[in-house]
């Protein structure tokens, strides 16, 4: 990839689109996942037109995907690259005097939220493609607030959901707006930018918090 | 006061270096952190042993020569100076001060706390200049109206020293701010203009080939720069650069 | 004196320039493919000299003991640049400008070079403003100005309070232009030890490489030196710490005449000393004493209280304080010239009114220029009946955008706040005058050895007025050195490649490892640093601003002994064959025990006092200099002859046709 494009600031700004995208993809799961707690049906209801929608599942899921593999691997090799820049390290370096700890560490925050992907893929995506494509079980539009549900019984997956937020609210905490920098916005509206950017990056994280708080606390008894 | 320091000690550019603690007494508020240097020295000297080797010049923060990485920032504790202007008022009786080269894999140390960053006047000649010749019969001076605002961000653009304390202080060792500091004077002139498109290209290229890091946006460059250049800069360049590139 | 020749064109002078330029030989485009310059520095002369040699199509290496070109101390330069552009629509003219100039050197520099420096001076600012250099300017778009001292129009041109740097930054673009296109090689962390002659013409030079220790042979058709000033012959100066003279003094030693060495000048407004361990001084614009108003408390009493730091100033009342400069000079004022501004400083401060610890210090006072600012601005703003807390921050806002980084600069040294209370300055060494002797073209008294900016002596006098050296510097290397260069090496087209192989080389490269050796076996016993510092106070206090035959006599012993004692007793740790700053200041340092020796017989020889020399023997009842254009109105060009005492002593008569000689005054 790092043969592909070969400058420093296309790589950053494939960086930020890939970034903002999965920041868009962000709000919109969010939005879903919100009506899992005022409205079981109409999350059952956009739930089966994600799963089952041809543009969904043929283009935008593949593009999401493609999405996350971009922005991961692009991580990697600028991670690579600038650890190399550095060959000798500093014996004291005070990182905290002129950085947020945030921007310093995007890989590590990166990395947590990669892995939380991997644990949420297996516990929904994984599921999801066996149930219709291994076990091709016919559709029923009334599954998914219940297997939802029932994940965030076990409260280990509840801690672990809650760890990963936190990591990608300090993610998207310096990510969002950097990716504006990266793709030369840097204007009168930059103040308003890293201000939305501090809103969305504590409720989005936090909003999700709840909803698995609330699963968890809520189990369905019957 | 009385200070320990902690300071990296490399023959020359094969050898490895390593920590060396020296203790100073007699240090005044006065002093600037050079002098303190300069009093170690004459110390060593004194002693027979060899000084330590640092890069200085103008001692009045203008030149960009002097680099040190201090207490894990580039010119130390104090904003808006560069080493030769930071003050020993800044530290304690009793401190330990680390004393470091300014360390990017393209800053090669020569010998102690020198480095070597010629890389930086490669990335300007790739073409950190407007191409006019210098023999004489341009137009008039105020043939070019310019308006001031631009001038002035230019002129702050401008200020740049080239010291490295931007790669020096990126935990990427990235040459962003300085690359960019030039790429925006000219970039905001209407003499400049004219090749915004290749400069800004050929610049980055440089930069790249140099070994630099990528930039992450940490903003750790413009709170130590000792010239206050800002990353709207680097935001400049990314748009001077993605526009570029669109038009080919 | 016949070996002087000035070689001043004839004609009236306004023309001599542009006849010179149309009678002298070039060289064409094809041949000048053959040609090799070497350029040592690259300051304003040497960068701009090398950039547009090159676009010339002359192959050019240059030479910088700096780690890049841009760093050569032209940078440090603050205040501005004069140009006769008259935008101001002030009467400001090539002929006013050339006239300033030679009164403010006290009638001591030649004619024809100054009047093709004013001549030239507007193009400077043409040429850097298309390269980019952000000059200031004002709302409608079109180029500010500034005033500076001695003169009574605004000509100067300025970016904020960095004009050298920016002008230097475009000097080193219009240099990286040239090497990215191959016609300039750059050696940098190089150190010119000598220069080489063959057949009596300057042929290249021995170079050490200063990171690795290795001494390089390089060959060229013609040298040219650019390396700056000697106020570091003074160990405290606004110098660099690198600032040397070694490139000039090997050239004296091969031959070259080196002129008026005692004519040095003393910057009024630098950052007071404060204590043993200083290194070097820093300078505070001369353009602060546009609005900067100088005095020292009235009164002895009160001098000793602000001492003792039982008063501040601020607590003085107006009437209470002497504003010496608006007393002596009604006309103008706190703008005279950097050599009466400084005299005038040292004659308080020994009467006992010095306002710092060491008594050596006067105020610059900007209270007045805040009060002043602040009610304009407050009219501007439409702001009725502003408190004085109003008016007051309006001011401060507008010295902030006029001199900020200045005042920033003063508060991270001296650790007060000039906006709250007065900053305390005191002269200091700054700028030499003096340099090597050349001709209209440049030209050195070796053949093909070519002198440029602040190295040579040309322009400037006895004095240089503020913002002309960087004018110097760049009219020399833009627009005079790069075509009366080419008259002399039309000569050369034939040639070829000079071989670096000749005895000439080997000779010198032999002479510059036996000196070196030399320096590394000394005894032993103080560093080089021990001997800079008591070369610089025997300087200091026996040829700086004031000057007696008595204390130059005992300066010439002084400096002979302790040369006697660096070569005997120098310690210098590491190796030859390696970095090793020690040795590079020893070497400089070694050439500067020379040259102090002959700054001190200069200034004895010279019997009356003008400009930046102030002999005490020479003066009015009032204390103003007094020049004796009788017997003293020459160049004096000194022919090295061994040791600096030995010097043989050339005159170039001075002939004032189109200026009337006349006593220097301000009042």
């Amino acid at each position: 990839m790092s043969g592909l494009i070969k400058s420093s600031i296309a790589r950053k700004v494939v960086m930020a689109l890939s970034g903002l995208f999965l920041v868009l993809f962000l709000a919109q799961h969010f939005t879903i996942n919100v009506t899992s707690v005022i409205a079981p049906e109409t999350f059952n209801e956009w739930s089966h037109f994600m799963g089952y929608n041809i543009l969904v599942q043929y283009i935008l899921q593949p593009v999401l995907i493609a999405g996350i593999i971009v922005h991961f691997v692009m991580g990697i090799v600028l991670e690579l690259q600038n650890s190399k820049a550095r060959s000798i390290k500093y014996k004291k370096y005070s990182g905290s005097a002129n950085a947020s700890w945030m921007s310093r560490n995007m890989i590590v925050t990166g990395l947590v939220v990669l892995a939380f992907i991997g644990l949420h893929m297996y516990d929904f995506w994984v599921h999801e493609m066996a149930y219709k494509y291994i076990e091709a079980n016919p559709e029923d539009p009334t599954r998914y607030y219940e297997e939802t549900v029932i994940k965030f019984e076990p409260f280990w997956r509840t801690i672990i959901y809650i760890i990963a937020f936190v990591l990608l609210a300090l993610h998207l905490w310096h990510g969002f707006a950097s990716s504006f920098q990266s793709m030369g916005v840097n204007n009168k509206y930059t103040p308003a930018i890293k201000t939305f950017t501090k809103i969305f990056s504590i409720v989005i994280p936090a909003g999700f918090i709840f909803i698995a708080l609330y699963h968890h606390f809520n189990p369905i008894t019957h | 006061m009385k200070l320990t320091l902690k300071i990296w000690r490399q023959k020359d550019a094969s050898s490895k270096g390593k920590m060396v603690d020296y203790s100073i007494n007699g240090i005044e508020g006065d002093m600037s952190f050079l002098e303190m240097l300069d009093v170690l020295n004459e110390e060593l000297i004194n002693k027979g042993e060899e000084p330590v080797e640092f890069d200085h010049d103008c001692r009045e923060g203008i030149c960009g020569t002097c680099s040190l990485q201090i207490n894990g920032e580039p010119h130390g504790p104090d904003r808006l100076v560069t080493t030769c202007q930071l003050h020993m008022r800044k530290f304690n009786d009793g401190d330990t001060i680390v004393i470091e080269p300014f360390r990017a894999t393209a800053f090669p140390v020569i010998k102690d706390l020198v480095v070597d960053r010629s890389a930086f006047d490669r990335i300007q000649q790739a073409g950190g200049f407007i191409s006019v010749n210098t023999s004489g019969n341009t137009v008039d001076a105020n043939a070019i109206p310019i308006e001031k605002h631009a001038a002035d961000e230019a002129m702050d653009a401008a200020t740049c020293i080239g010291c490295g304390a931007c790669v020096a202080a990126c935990k990427n060792a990235s040459a962003m701010l300085f690359t960019s500091a030039k790429v925006s004077q000219f970039a905001l002139l209407p003499q400049g203009r004219v090749e915004a498109t290749e400069r800004v290209q050929n610049m980055v290229r440089q930069m790249d080939l140099e070994g630099f890091g990528n930039c992450t946006n940490t903003g750790a460059c413009e709170v130590e720069c000792p010239k206050g250049i800002s990353l709207e800069n680097i935001a400049r360049m990314n748009r001077e650069y993605l526009s570029a590139t669109v038009e080919g | 004196m016949g070996i002087l020749d000035s070689k001043v064109p004839s004609g009236p002078l306004a023309e001599k320039w542009t006849k010179h330029k149309n009678d002298i030989n070039l060289v064409n485009p094809a041949n000048k493919r053959n040609i090799d310059i070497i350029v040592v520095g690259t300051g304003l002369a040497g960068g701009s000299a090398s950039a547009t040699l090159a676009e010339l199509g002359y192959n050019v290496k240059t030479f910088c003991y700096q780690d890049s070109p841009r760093r050569a101390h032209s940078i440090a330069a603050q205040g501005g640049i004069n140009a006769a552009k008259n935008y101001q629509g002030d009467g400001d003219s090539p002929y006013r400008l050339f006239y300033d100039t030679i009164k403010g050197g006290d009638y001591r520099s030649r004619e024809a070079n100054v009047y093709r420096l004013a001549e030239e001076s507007a193009n400077i600012i043409d040429q850097c403003v298309a390269q980019g250099v952000p000059f200031a300017r004002e709302y409608g778009g079109l180029l500010d100005n500034r005033s500076f001292g001695g003169v009574l129009v605004s000509r100067t041109f300025y970016a904020k309070g960095q004009t050298g740097q920016q002008l230097l930054l475009g000097a080193y673009a219009a240099m990286n232009r040239q090497i990215n296109r191959g016609k300039i090689q750059s050696f940098n962390r190089h150190e010119m030890m000598d220069l080489v002659l063959v057949d009596g013409k300057a042929r290249g030079i021995i170079a050490r490489n200063l990171t690795t220790g290795e001494i390089e042979r390089h060959s060229a058709h013609a040298v040219v030196l650019a390396t700056g000033g000697y106020g570091n012959v003074f160990f405290l100066s606004t110098n660099a710490m690198g600032s040397n003279v070694m490139a000039a003094w090997r050239a004296h030693r091969r031959g070259a005449f080196f002129a008026n060495p005692c004519f040095t000048q003393i910057h009024p407004t630098c950052i007071p000393v404060s204590g043993d361990h200083q290194s070097k001084l820093t300078l505070m614009s001369e353009s602060l004493r546009n609005d900067g108003r100088i005095w020292v408390p009235k009164h002895l009493d009160d001098a000793k209280a602000i001492r003792e730091g039982k008063l501040k100033p601020t607590q003085l009342k107006e009437e209470d304080r002497d504003y010496y400069l608006e007393r002596r000079y009604p006309a103008f004022g706190n703008l005279v010239p950097r050599d009466v501004a400084s005299r005038a400083a040292k004659e308080r401060c020994d009467a006992g009114f010095g306002v710092n610890k060491t008594g050596e210090a006067v105020y610059l006072d900007f209270a007045a220029a805040i009060q002043r600012y602040g009610k304009e601005e407050a009219l501007k703003h439409g702001i009725k009946d502003a408190s004085e807390n109003e008016i007051t921050s309006l001011g401060k806002k507008v010295i902030e955008a006029k001199y900020g980084n200045l005042f920033q600069m003063y508060e991270k040294i001296v650790d007060e706040n000039p906006y709250e209370t007065p900053m305390m300055i005191y002269p200091a060494v700054h700028y030499t005058m003096g340099g090597l002797w050349v001709d209209y073209n440049l030209q050195t008294t070796i053949e093909g050895c070519y002198c440029a900016g602040e190295a040579n002596f040309s322009d400037h006098g006895a004095n240089r007025l503020g913002a002309s050296a960087l004018m110097q510097g760049l009219a020399d290397g833009y627009f005079v050195l790069p075509y009366t260069i080419g008259d002399y090496l039309s000569k050369d087209i034939r040639t070829g490649k000079i071989p670096t192989e000749l005895p000439e080389f080997d000779a010198a490269e032999t002479a510059v490892k036996e000196r070196l050796q030399k320096l590394m076996s000394g005894n032993g016993q103080h560093s080089v640093d021990y001997y800079h510092k008591k070369l610089g106070k025997i300087m200091w206090d026996k040829c700086g601003m004031a000057r007696n035959a008595e204390g130059l006599k005992e300066a010439i012993e002084d400096i002979a002994a302790l040369r006697a004692d660096f070569w005997e007793n120098v310690k210098i740790p590491g190796r030859a064959d390696a970095m090793n700053a020690e040795l590079e200041k020893a070497g400089r340092v070694a050439d500067f025990l020379e040259l102090g020796e002959l700054f001190a017989k200069d200034a004895l020889d010279r019997n009356e006092s003008c400009g930046g020399h102030f002999r005490e023997e020479y003066q009015t009842p009032e204390g103003e200099a007094l020049r004796d254009d009788e017997n003293y109105k020459y160049v004096a060009a000194w022919e090295f002859k061994g040791a600096p005492k030995d010097a043989v002593l050339h005159k170039e008569e001075l002939t004032y046709e189109n200026i009337e000689l006349k006593t220097r005054s301000y009042k």
